[in-house]
């Protein structure tokens, strides 16, 4: 089904966040936490170890209360499949600073590469779409990595959803705090709030 | 809704009434999944510019929303009736391990005057399931009950960053007929 050179994760969330400054990067629970954190650890990075299908319904929340602060949220394809209703509470509030961007390598890769829907027929592209989140792409290339990249910190754009074929090559884990408290008063801080 | 209700001892003017304790709380997410419980609290507060109300699809998407405004500074309340805190078990890892002040308001259905036997499954083990998720639970189980507990939950999770679950019982909001 792919019918794209899959690209390599690292250097593609790498390349995304190159531009960084104000936005925050949720990331789900794996590769795209190991990915965002070996990009850079960040005060406003907010990583998830489990609460699978719940990065994106964390990027909304945080979206619909600091709607000046662009929110991006990277997560894997078994991921979104599993959270796929909440592409349709997202297009329903259609919050303007939320990016979703899909590190999409068609298998369960933690647990034994086993194939996902979306090498089989599933187009989660085309499911945000048709739940009201009408600007998404296909990035095919780092080329067009880069200049997704350079717009990430619009909070006008949204909501919408960018999806990245990548290859299914190891990649080391660099594994940032486990620490959920640490991590939420971390950010918190960084948007001037309090420490709980 | 409020015609197919068998007799209870609601007056119904509770509903009016958490609101009133939302905005002192100033909360300003609601994510629900609706319930005829829930149904006049839920047109309040999509009549409320101050509060998001957010239709969700099932109950845990409700667990990440209000993470998410917790993490941007905003407080939030999660309305669900008691069949959905089964839909909730794994998201709830997020509330603890990030240790988010959580309020969620359940109205039970499967508990008094019951004619649909497959709510009472749910019905029965809502709060044993919560507790094992480490949400404190209060029970109203009168109408007269609801809004004190409403309050001292509140007062939990927002004061006191533990998370809280108020039970409306079914008795207070009245079983519902066909």
């Amino acid at each position: 089904m792919t019918k794209f050179t899959p690209l390599e994760r690292r250097e593609v969330v790498a390349c995304l966040l190159a531009y960084r400054k104000n936005l925050i990067a949720v990331t789900s629970l794996g590769s795209p936490t190991y990915d965002v954190a070996a990009a850079g650890d960040h005060e406003r990075n907010f990583y998830l170890w489990g609460a699978m299908g719940g990065a994106a319904m964390v990027g909304l929340g945080l979206a619909l209360a600091q709607p000046t602060v662009p929110i991006v949220v990277f997560c894997g394809d078994g991921e979104l499949l599993m959270g796929m209703g909440g592409l349709a509470t997202i297009g329903l509030q259609q919050p303007k600073n939320l990016t979703i961007i899909v590190l999409d390598n068609e298998m369960f890769g933690e647990t034994g590469k086993q194939k996902s829907h979306t090498g089989r027929g599933t187009d989660l592209q085309a499911i945000a779409k048709a739940c009201s989140i009408t600007k998404t792409q296909h990035l095919a290339n780092l080329s067009d990595i880069d200049t997704f990249a350079k717009d990430l910190e619009t909070i006008d754009a949204g909501p919408r959803l960018a999806l990245i074929k990548i290859a299914d090559g190891e990649t080391s884990r660099v594994l940032p705090s486990r620490d959920g408290v640490a991590l939420k008063i971390r950010l918190r801080n960084a948007l001037g709030l309090g420490n709980s | 809704m409020k015609e197919k209700n068998a007799p209870s001892e609601a007056s119904h003017a509770w509903p009016h009434e958490i609101h009133k304790i939302l905005k002192k709380f100033d909360v300003r997410q609601v994510a629900y999944v609706p319930d005829a419980g829930h149904a006049e609290l839920i047109r309040q507060c999509h009549a409320d510019n101050d509060i998001a109300a957010i239709t969700l699809t099932t109950e845990e998407e409700g667990l990440g929303v209000l993470t998410g405004a917790w993490l941007g500074g905003q407080r939030g309340v999660l309305l669900m009736q008691s069949s959905g805190v089964g839909n909730c078990a794994n998201m709830l890892s997020l509330v603890k391990m990030c240790r988010i002040p959580m309020l969620i308001l359940v109205t039970m259905r499967g508990e008094w005057g019951e004619f649909n036997s497959w709510q009472v499954s749910m019905g029965t083990h809502s709060e044993d399931l919560l507790k094992i998720g480490d949400i404190k639970v209060l029970r109203a189980e009168k109408a007269g009950d609801v809004l004190e507990c409403v309050n001292a939950a509140a007062a939990m999770a927002f004061d006191g960053a533990t998370a809280c679950a108020v039970l409306i019982s079914q008795r207070a909001i009245g079983s519902k007929k066909f």
